[in-house]
């Protein structure tokens, strides 16, 4: 396994993202919002690292943090082992190629009015010094690869279904070679059988091009689908990391095991068993006014006065797994 | 059972038809169901299936579109197609009533949620002021909300996407409807909050004796609520049957290929995930037999006529597929599904 190599492709230490939020002027005045709160956590080359957690939890934030679309408040981001935290526009460009995004809405990153070959080849052109015959020879290589047939690359985007807009975007993210790709909620606009299409797609790239995959979603199952290992965000910071069939087998975070309790599975409970249990009352609380101590401690059933005051801090509990909770479940 | 005594509503061959730049479009075609009192039907299919369109023209709410609505639709004996729009307004809302996807459709955001919920009490059965005051307070406090009375002030901004949901539900069972339908009500939501509406959902059934019509694309919804289950794919019924029949012995290749792509949470993990290959066929090109064998690894010379969907029968598909051919073409199925 590719896990042992040396350095992690990308290493993420004690990375904060506050915002400020409404003005000294507006009633409630200025708050800070603590959007990813003290995360750290590494990606070992040709790994998918799951990321899963509900909304507002930061996860997409963090995202966005990781391909320096946002700029970092706290905390370093490494990159092959450099720090690539705080490296100027110019300074990026080099490497702009190597760590690329595939977003969820592909509608909204393509323009409408550009031909698919055209969108495909963009990035091909603005750091490349390929000719056009050369762009032409690789965009047709790139729409092969992410199943699109050569005819339709001089199709417009609104001409394509959305599993098939969802390929433009990858062949985009893939055209310069990458070497690690930030994935977010890329399968989620999709029905079920073109998102189990563009799954599959994504992990043969991995095998045949030895990617490393961010890959960030709500949805439990396809995390668990794609991840090598797994990580759990809630309100801006991880409670839980593991090898992801471990992790979803026995959760070892109370949060971890309300969240896999709440899919709602595709079987009929046997009779007499409740149909449909909700395993967490309430809504999660607001970032901008996080409560003291555990995170979860107002939802979770096992909580002690110790998870009132004290926060639990991500550490390793059993070999290769990490948990933040002063009471984990048995594993 | 819904053989036996009247269907609360009766659907009959159900045609809707839009009128597109190059021809008309026909977003429904033929279909037909029953929903008895106090029973839940789940209607699933991907985008583009025809559920919403379905459950629109049953309630009439399809008027400004042009669409032509033909066929039969019976609420307590009365056909509803044709019936003028007044008439269809006083049934909306007061016996059969509605919830979306996005709360926010159903919300004004200038008004407090108590005042919309008392809005509607007082349009549909003429209670007092007072009076609607209280009731709407006892339906935000039997949905789930938290110190109804201070709700009740609170506009639909101040409160969070799980407590809108909760309040759209509270002002769609103000009357007491008959029938609720409510067209994917949870899928905007995070998934520890849908499992709360779900709850709330399979709860109201015993509290208000509401049956529900849930569309949804999500088979995993439809498991944990429906009692019967209808599978739509390019405006047809594919297969229906009872939840437990559905997801237990699937006859159509259509609905083996979507419980197959959904990636499991337990067990072994399978290298690549059976999906159906291809797209759902556009609406002006609709293949001229079953409109899935394009799709379908089982496909052979018999798919050219259009199956019917037996009419008899709690469990039935529109599939050519005899009892005995069904193991071997659903393995073929999820096979060349691996593959798309």
């Amino acid at each position: 396994m590719t896990r042992f190599a040396a350095t992690p492709l990308l290493e993420v230490r004690h990375l904060s993202k506050r915002y400020t939020v409404g003005s000294a002027f507006a009633r409630g005045g200025r708050h800070t919002l603590q959007a990813v709160d003290d995360v750290s956590f590494q990606v070992w080359p040709g790994e998918t690292l799951g990321l899963v957690g509900e909304s507002g939890c930061g996860k997409s934030t963090l995202a966005r943090c990781l391909v320096r679309l946002h700029e970092v408040s706290d905390g370093q981001l490494l990159f092959e082992g450099r720090d690539i935290t705080h490296l100027g526009t110019r300074a990026l460009r080099p490497l702009r190629p190597q760590l690329q995004m595939v977003f969820q809405d592909a509608d909204a990153s393509l323009n409408p009015r550009r031909r698919i070959g055209e969108l495909i080849a963009e990035p091909l052109r603005v750091h490349t010094a390929m000719s056009a015959a050369e762009r032409r020879a690789r965009v047709e290589e790139l729409a092969s690869l992410v199943g699109l047939r050569p005819d339709q690359l001089q199709r417009f985007p609104h001409e394509f279904s959305g599993g098939q807009r969802q390929r433009i975007g990858i062949a985009r993210a893939l055209a310069l070679n990458p070497r690690f790709i930030v994935a977010d909620e890329p399968v989620s606009a999709l029905d079920v059988s073109v998102q189990a299409q563009v799954i599959n797609l994504l992990a043969d790239l991995q095998e045949r091009l030895g990617l490393t995959y961010l890959f960030i979603a709500h949805d439990l199952g396809v995390v668990r689908q794609v991840s090598t290992r797994t990580a759990v965000m809630y309100l801006g910071s991880i409670v839980e990391m593991g090898p992801a069939d471990a992790l979803f087998d026995r959760p070892a975070h109370p949060y971890t095991a309300a969240l896999i309790a709440a899919v709602p599975r595709p079987e009929v409970p046997a009779l007499g068993a409740p149909r449909t249990t909700a395993a967490l009352q309430g809504d999660p609380p607001s970032p901008l006014n996080p409560p003291p101590g555990c995170r979860f401690h107002p939802h979770c059933p096992a909580a002690t006065d110790l998870c009132r005051k004290d926060r639990p801090a991500l550490r390793e509990f059993g070999g290769a797994r990490m948990v933040a909770c002063h009471h984990p479940l048995p594993i | 059972m819904p053989e036996l005594a009247t269907p609360l509503l009766q659907v009959r061959d159900l045609r809707v038809t839009f009128q597109g730049a190059e021809g008309p479009l026909r977003a429904v075609d033929g279909v037909s169901f029953d929903l008895a009192a106090g029973e839940i039907l789940g209607i699933v299919g991907e985008s583009g299936a025809g559920k919403s369109v379905t459950l629109l023209s049953v309630l009439g709410l399809l008027g400004h579109t042009g669409a032509v609505v033909e066929g039969s639709v019976r609420f307590k004996r009365r056909e509803l197609v044709g019936l003028p729009p007044r008439e269809l307004q006083r049934l909306r809302g007061g016996d059969i009533a509605m919830v979306f996807q996005d709360p926010m459709t159903a919300l004004t955001p200038v008004y407090s949620i108590g005042w919309q919920i008392v809005e509607q009490l007082r349009a549909h059965s003429g209670l007092s002021k007072a009076a609607s005051k209280a009731r709407a307070i006892e339906l935000l406090a039997a949905v789930g909300l938290p110190n109804p009375a201070v709700q009740f002030e609170r506009f639909p901004h101040q409160i969070s996407g799980g407590m809108r949901q909760r309040a759209v539900i509270a002002m769609a069972l103000s009357c007491s409807p008959a029938v609720l339908v409510a067209d994917e009500p949870t899928s905007a939501l995070d998934v520890t909050v849908q499992a709360q509406i779900l709850e709330l959902i399979h709860r109201l059934r015993s509290d208000f004796g509401s049956a529900v019509v849930l569309i949804t694309h999500d088979m995993g919804v439809v498991a944990g609520l429906a009692d019967r289950v209808m599978v739509m794919y390019a405006g047809r019924v594919m297969e229906r049957g009872s939840a437990r029949a559905l997801f237990e012995a699937a006859m159509h290749p259509y609905t083996w290929g979507l419980l197959g792509s959904i990636p499991p949470l337990s067990g072994p993990r399978p290298r690549r995930l059976p999906s159906i290959v291809g797209m759902p066929p556009a609406p002006d090109a609709m293949p001229s037999g079953c409109v899935f064998a394009p799709r379908c690894a089982a496909a052979d010379a018999r798919c050219a006529t259009r199956p019917a969907l037996p009419a008899q029968g709690l469990h039935a598909a529109a599939c050519v597929l005899a009892p005995d051919e069904r193991a071997a073409a659903r393995a073929r199925c999820l096979q060349g599904g691996l593959n798309a």
